[in-house]
This record gives structure tokens, sequence and C-alpha cells, in this order.
């Protein structure tokens, strides 16, 4: 084993290592890695339509990062929406590309059907309103609740 | 020359100018005041006919200039008509 591999072995074993490494390193090796660059409108535009409904978030879901992302979660928790959530925190480059991308300042962002919805105060009023089950419902997500009426007859 | 910290007044007059707002609040609600979270209240005749996701947008678009050195961000926005209905009930 040469002195470079052996290196390399270590950090990946050490698990609190590479977390200390500046992000942009880690954006460096995943990007050397898989060959993507995750900040460019293409590969942005592919994980939102990878999923009817898709969250960009600080943290992932079982462990939010932000009160802000935290809300969004606990509403799709409570609607019972699956959906596909993209750490921003773990990722410069993806930060940076969805601000460009939905020209939107701020995380966390949702994505209906590749369409942007927008921001936490956004979705949490269209959850207090009531409007985000008709949403739902237009690009074809079974509502939980309503499930469980139809359930009920 | 010595950057000017941010704060609630300084958002809540550029809000007011830019999109002839009616009415706005800015509230400081950063956890030591140290002016990096904000919540705004805009009411704007500019918002009318417009979706909410665009009347954000005007917002952010207002504060482009502060936004990066902006923290966190939360806003609600109103038209005139939708603002007098909200305080009326």
């Amino acid at each position: 084993q040469n002195y470079y591999s052996k290196n390399t072995t270590q950090l990946y074993q050490n698990k609190n290592e590479v977390t200390k490494l500046p992000n942009f390193l880690l954006n460096l090796k995943r990007n050397l890695t898989t060959g993507i660059d995750t900040g460019s409108k293409e590969h942005i535009q592919s994980l939102v339509k990878n999923n009817k409904v898709v969250v960009f978030m600080k943290g992932i879901p079982d462990k939010p990062m932000c009160g802000f992302s935290n809300a969004v979660v606990q509403i799709l928790r409570m609607h019972g929406v699956e959906y596909n959530s993209h750490n921003v925190l773990d990722d410069d480059s993806l930060r940076a590309g969805i601000k460009e991308f939905s020209e939107w300042p701020t995380i966390p962002q949702i994505y209906f059907n590749g369409e942007f919805v927008g921001g936490c105060d956004i979705f949490l009023q269209m959850h207090q309103s009531g409007d985000i089950i008709e949403e739902l419902k237009s690009i074809g997500i079974k509502y939980n609740l309503l499930d469980q009426e139809y359930s009920k007859k | 020359e010595e950057k000017m910290a941010l704060t609630a007044e300084t958002l809540k007059d550029k809000l007011t100018k830019e999109l002839s707002a009616e009415y706005v609040d800015v509230k400081d609600i950063s956890p030591d005041m140290c002016g990096t979270s904000f919540h705004a209240v805009v009411v704007s005749p500019q918002f009318v006919g417009k979706a909410r996701l665009q009347q954000q947008r005007m917002v952010n678009n207002a504060l482009a200039e502060e936004m990066p050195s902006i923290h966190a961000f939360t806003q609600k926005t109103y038209t005139p008509e939708a603002w007098k209905k909200a305080n009326s009930t």
C-alpha cells in the first residue's frame, strides 16, 4: 500500500475526520467521484423531476437542522406525503445552485411536479389554508386523511 | 468605511419605498438581536392580482442587496384588501 492510499483509507475509517473536512473539499470529492456538478442547472433539473414532491432542506427528515426545514418536514409528515429530500448542508454546490435555480434566497425550498412551490412561509400558509390538499390532489398524490374518510363510507 | 449593521428599521424603510407599501412591520427575531433574523409583514397595492409566490419574490427582490447577510427571513404578504380582511376577524 502506498502512502496515498493508506492515508485515504484512514480518512474514510475515521468518520469524524471526514466531517471535519471543509465543505468545499467534500463537494470536490463528491463531484470528482461522480463526475457530476451537483449545483448545475441540469443536475437540479433532474432532481426536481425525480419525484412528485422534492424538498431541499437543512439536515435530513429524521434530523432537520433548522426550524424552518423542520416545519416543512412536519407538514409533509402530517399529510402522509412521500418525498425526496436533499440536504444542502452536505453540499455547498447544491446549496448555492438551488438558490440560483429557483431564484429564491432561502432554504427550505419545495417542488411539486418539478415546479417551485415556495419556501417555508408559503408552505405553512398553504397548509393553514388547506390549499395544500388540493395542490397534492392535483399532482396525483393521494391524501391520507381523505383516504381515511373514504374508507369509512 | 464601516459597514452598517442591518436593522429592522432599514429593512422597513426599503420595503416601504420599493413596494410603495401601505404598511410594513419588520421584527428582529434573532435570538440575540444581532440583526440577522427577521420577520416581515408587508401590505402593498403592488401585490394585487399576484400569486403568493410572486408577492414573496417581490419582497425578496426588494431586499436582494441585504439578503446575503440575513440568516433567516420569514414574511407575510397582503394586498390592502386581504390585510383589511385579516384584521377584521
